[in-house]
């Protein structure tokens, strides 16, 4: 029961951080760039006015229009229940493995996809038809690279993937070297940062995630928003934890889960930092370049699963 | 005795064939053939049911056929599941069909016809999975065949119904000779045309090779495996619509038995070279397949190929099967097989529900092309939220059904280190990361189709007339949508009470599966991966009412105001200003142009079209570049050979006179 409950905690820990992430992230790409920058608590003000304001909805929106930012939140929220993110040995974790995760973030996708083409603009349309073709680049270079730690770990679940991690003598893998960076390359695009997809613009020719939810508005903009901040979240902690996962609470005790708490947050302020200085070097590349990226990535996964089976298989 | 109930429901679908002829009223006809053939499926579905439950192999010789060779019969768990598949769909297409073929306007005489082949066509399909020589197994299939064939012509005021109709026989009956000598080889070899008498014979392994590929080809075509596909994207838009619904959803998984048949039991023995060629031809059957879905406008022939890559996801489980079984680790084949197997199940309910939902949406408005389409959610929301149901179903999102059939084929490509050779086990992977990419296309594809026919504005008038069907037409699509959604929900009973086939087949079933609750599906163990997938819906619906809760005070607060699209300011957005499909799917016809033959033109505007016109045509590579040359090939040797052709009686009496004495030579 008192598991269930840390599995509750961590949960809520995680939507109430995204935000900080987000505005850590933005604060320090300012402070890289000589600008003043909103505070890093700048984006709880943002969604506690969008919260706050009267919503437009479009005349022939459908039912699907409104009900997908709570499936959005939903299914992200529960993807963040999932990951080994301070303790280890949750509950929550036998729930899904990484590739459900993967489909948690497919079905959001889905849904705000669907949401996008609801209301009969052209924007929606664009956006959607950029966001499946980008994810469905995304997607298997993504599951190749897991698929080559959990051919190491003999697991597709996150916890035992950690635990292992942790019970086993210190060791440098050659493939996780190769997994690391294209994952690292795939949660740029899947999370809509630079260079794929630029958060901060409403460019026509640019946008991709904006143009999807350009037509929602008040608390419905709100969750999408959050969704979207702790989808990155997931992703840091995610990535983080896979590959230095030290410091996270092997057992319940409030000694370790202090500990775990504060190296998950020192390690997400890290991961944070190296987004901004790649998205104040990187610039937004077209839309066709996309492709390059993703496949550079997919290359990497590959890469790092021949070393793996190569290598590492005796 | 459930094999007799099995034979029930082969006569009453043979009773649904001829029941409506003497019936003058052809509205009180149709109704009948419906009911009985309902009544047939609901009955094979429980035979078939049973029998897998049971895990025994029931046999039973009927006096039926040759002096020395009567028909053999039988039921165990591998034809128990199929039978249940093929029942189970015939009944609900049963509750759809009345209405369907009733408000399409058909005359008594084309409707007795559809009624006729229906029954012949789900007789021949339970048959199939009962016979148990390879006899009957051939007399069933050419009945399934030919009977389809004039189900696919049904319509045959249209040219181009016909020429798909005889294309689908022509390779129907290619495929059907290839089948006849794979079970011509493991006869002369078993001395017998019983499957028992073929499963003692031991075959060198040449032999079996030459088997092997014999039924790889002949069923392949039936089941539309790349590049033997080319018939179905034709034949199944011709058809009606029910009778799409079943074709893409039960005939093509009757292939599929049959492959399994004569490779897991009859020749008994798998190779490794089997299982790499099944694994890659069902990755390219699963990506090619769902790349050209991509690219179609007309909405059943995008499910045609959308069905062809289905078969690929479960030729893939098989080809893994395959190769974990040459590897001597039985319960890895036995998951792979299971996998493929609850693709089996899942692909039928989702396609025939997604067939069904597109019946009705042409019966409305008229339209195939999606171009054409937009805004039907909100004139009819059940079929469109089944069709949604179906859509999330076929992407492999959970928590619904498509997803847990790939996530346990994902788990076994995952135990790949379990297999000896290094290439095998890389190639393995990429497989893997194969279908990630084929899952994260038909989700592309499908949210194309509903964003494109079910949401935004209607893009013709037709679209605005259209209007929700007939209850009938309803129960029968939600009926499949709870399916959807229940085989997702609880695939460890489903797992469960399909283990008696692997043991049946390969001698074991999942070791892990004793210890599991319902709440949780774990395939290999609980340390190495797990789902649970009646707390992913729980999770899902505590989080949005988490949402709801925190919001709600807000809702009262905060106002809603309705107001037309922003529109940039440059006045109001018509339809024609909305993405369009084939400005949806360009990124990806792009990224992937070889994939497809694309003849893409901007003709320069004339006096009708002021803006110039644009024109876009995908055409198949395998239908160019291989059934082209080779239909010119036999047509040109046809021309060499009609020179034996004197036309004069005398001389064709000549013939049969030589005939008669070379063969007669040949058998002294």
């Amino acid at each position: 029961m008192n598991a269930w409950i840390l599995a509750l905690v961590q949960t809520t820990l995680l939507l109430l951080l995204a935000p900080l992430l987000s505005g850590w992230v933005k604060w320090v790409k300012c402070k890289l760039q000589s600008r003043r920058g909103p505070v890093p608590w700048q984006p709880y003000r943002d969604l506690a006015k969008l919260m706050r304001k009267e919503m437009v909805l479009a005349e022939h929106a459908s039912p699907i229009f409104r009900a997908t930012p709570y499936i959005v939140l939903s299914v992200t929220a529960l993807a963040s229940s999932v990951v080994p993110a301070f303790a280890i040995g949750l509950p929550t974790a036998a729930i899904a493995d990484v590739i459900v995760m993967v489909g948690f973030f497919a079905l959001a996708r889905f849904f705000l996809s669907l949401a996008g083409m609801d209301i009969g603009t052209a924007f929606g349309g664009m956006g959607a038809s950029r966001e499946v073709t980008i994810s469905s680049l995304a997607e298997p270079a993504m599951l190749l690279s897991i698929f080559t730690l959990s051919m190491t770990f003999d697991s597709t679940n996150l916890d035992s993937m950690v635990h292992f991690t942790l019970t086993q003598p210190f060791h440098i893998y050659p493939s996780f070297i190769f997994s690391g960076l294209s994952l690292l390359l795939i949660a740029t695009a899947e999370c809509g940062r630079i260079p794929i997809d630029n958060p901060a613009t409403h460019l026509e020719l640019t946008m991709m995630h904006e143009a999807l939810i350009l037509e929602y508005s008040g608390r419905h903009l709100a969750l999408l928003e959050l969704a979207s901040m702790l989808k990155m979240l997931i992703f840091g902690v995610l990535i983080t934890n896979l590959f230095v996962p030290w410091g996270i609470a092997l057992a319940p005790g409030v000694a370790s889960l202090a500990i775990g708490t504060l190296s998950m947050l020192v390690k997400l302020m890290l991961i944070g930092v190296v987004l901004a200085v790649s998205e104040s070097v990187l610039a937004k590349m077209r839309l066709f370049r996309a492709p390059e990226f993703l496949s550079l990535a997919f290359v990497l996964s590959l890469l790092g699963m021949l070393s793996h089976v190569i290598l590492e298989v005796h | 005795m459930y094999l007799h109930l099995a034979h029930l429901g082969v006569l009453l679908a043979l009773l649904s064939a001829v029941a409506p002829l003497p019936v003058r009223h052809v509205n009180v006809g149709v109704r009948l053939a419906f009911t009985l053939l309902g009544l047939s499926g609901l009955t094979s579905a429980y035979a078939g049911g049973v029998g897998m439950l049971s895990g025994a192999s029931l046999h039973v010789v009927l006096p039926i056929g040759l002096p020395w060779l009567h028909s053999h019969q039988h039921l165990d768990p591998l034809a128990g599941l199929f039978l249940l598949l093929v029942g189970g769909v015939s009944a609900v297409v049963s509750l759809y069909g009345p209405s369907y073929v009733i408000s399409s306007g058909t005359d008594s005489a084309s409707a007795r016809a559809l009624a006729i082949f229906t029954g012949l066509f789900v007789a021949g399909m339970y048959l199939v999975i009962l016979a148990a020589d390879a006899f009957s197994f051939m007399v069933a299939w050419e009945l399934m065949s030919v009977a389809s064939y004039f189900l696919v012509a049904h319509d045959h005021a249209q040219k181009k119904n016909t020429d798909a109709a005889f294309l689908y026989l022509l390779m129907a009956q290619a495929g059907g000779l290839f089948i006849l000598l794979g079970f011509g080889v493991l006869a002369g070899i078993g001395d017998g045309f019983t499957f028992s008498a073929m499963q003692s014979a031991s075959l060198a392994p040449h032999w079996e090779h030459i088997a092997f590929g014999l039924a790889f080809i002949g069923f392949g075509m039936k089941a539309g495996i790349v590049p033997l596909h080319v018939w179905l994207p034709q034949a199944h838009p011709a058809a009606p619509s029910h009778i799409s619904a079943l074709m893409s959803g039960v005939m093509l998984k009757v292939a599929v038995y049959g492959f399994i048949r004569f490779c897991y039991d009859l020749v008994g023995t798998l190779h490794w070279q089997w299982g790499m060629i099944v694994l890659l031809v069902g990755c390219a059957s699963a990506l090619l397949g769902v790349l050209y879905a991509l690219m179609q406008h007309d909405l059943k022939q995008l499910l045609a190929y959308s069905s062809i890559e289905n078969i690929g996801i479960i030729f893939m489980g098989l080809g893994l099967s395959f190769l974990f079984a040459s590897s001597g680790v039985p319960t890895l084949a036995a998951l792979g097989l299971l996998a493929a197997l609850y693709h089996c199940i899942n692909h039928a309910l989702f396609k025939s529900l997604l067939f069904l939902g597109a019946g009705a949406v042409i019966q409305q408005s008229g339209r195939h092309d999606l171009n054409h389409m937009g805004g039907l959610l909100r004139l009819m929301p059940i079929t469109g939220g089944c069709f949604l149901v179906g859509c999330i179903s076929i992407s492999a999102l959970p928590p619904f059904n498509g997803f847990v059939s790939e996530w346990l084929i994902f788990q076994t490509a995952l135990q790949g280190a379990e297999l000896e050779s290094g290439v095998i086990k890389s190639l393995v992977a990429v497989a893997a990361a194969a279908l990630a990419l084929t899952g994260a296309l038909v989700a592309a594809c499908f949210v194309k189709v509903f964003g494109i026919a079910f949401l935004g504005k209607a893009r013709t008038e037709d679209m605005l007339r259209s209007h929700e069907v007939s209850a009938g037409m309803k129960w029968s699509q939600a009926l499949l949508a709870l399916g959807c959604l229940l085989l997702g929900i609880f695939p460890t009973f489903i797992v469960k009470s399909m283990q008696t086939i692997p043991i049946a087949l390969l001698g074991s079933g999942l070791d892990s599966m004793g210890a599991n609750t319902w709440l949780r599906l774990t395939p290999i163990s609980i340390r190495a991966s797990s789902y649970g997938a009646p707390m992913v819906l729980f999770g899902i619906c505590i989080a949005w009412l988490g949402a709801y809760i925190l919001l709600h005070p807000r809702r009262r607060k905060t106002k809603v105001r309705f107001s037309p699209a922003w529109d940039c300011g440059f006045g109001p957005l018509g339809p024609r200003t909305q993405y369009t499909d084939s400005s949806f799917s360009q990124p990806i016809r792009r990224i992937f142009r070889p994939v497809w033959h694309i003849d893409e033109r901007v003709e320069p505007p004339t006096p009708e079209a002021r803006g110039g016109r644009y024109i876009l045509h995908i055409g198949d590579w395998a239908w160019d570049k291989l059934y082209v040359p080779l239909g010119r090939v036999i047509q040109r040797s046809a021309k060499i050979a009609s020179k034996i052709q004197g036309g004069n009686i005398r001389i064709y009496l000549a013939y049969s006179f030589f005939t008669i004495i070379v063969m007669l030579w040949i058998v002294t």
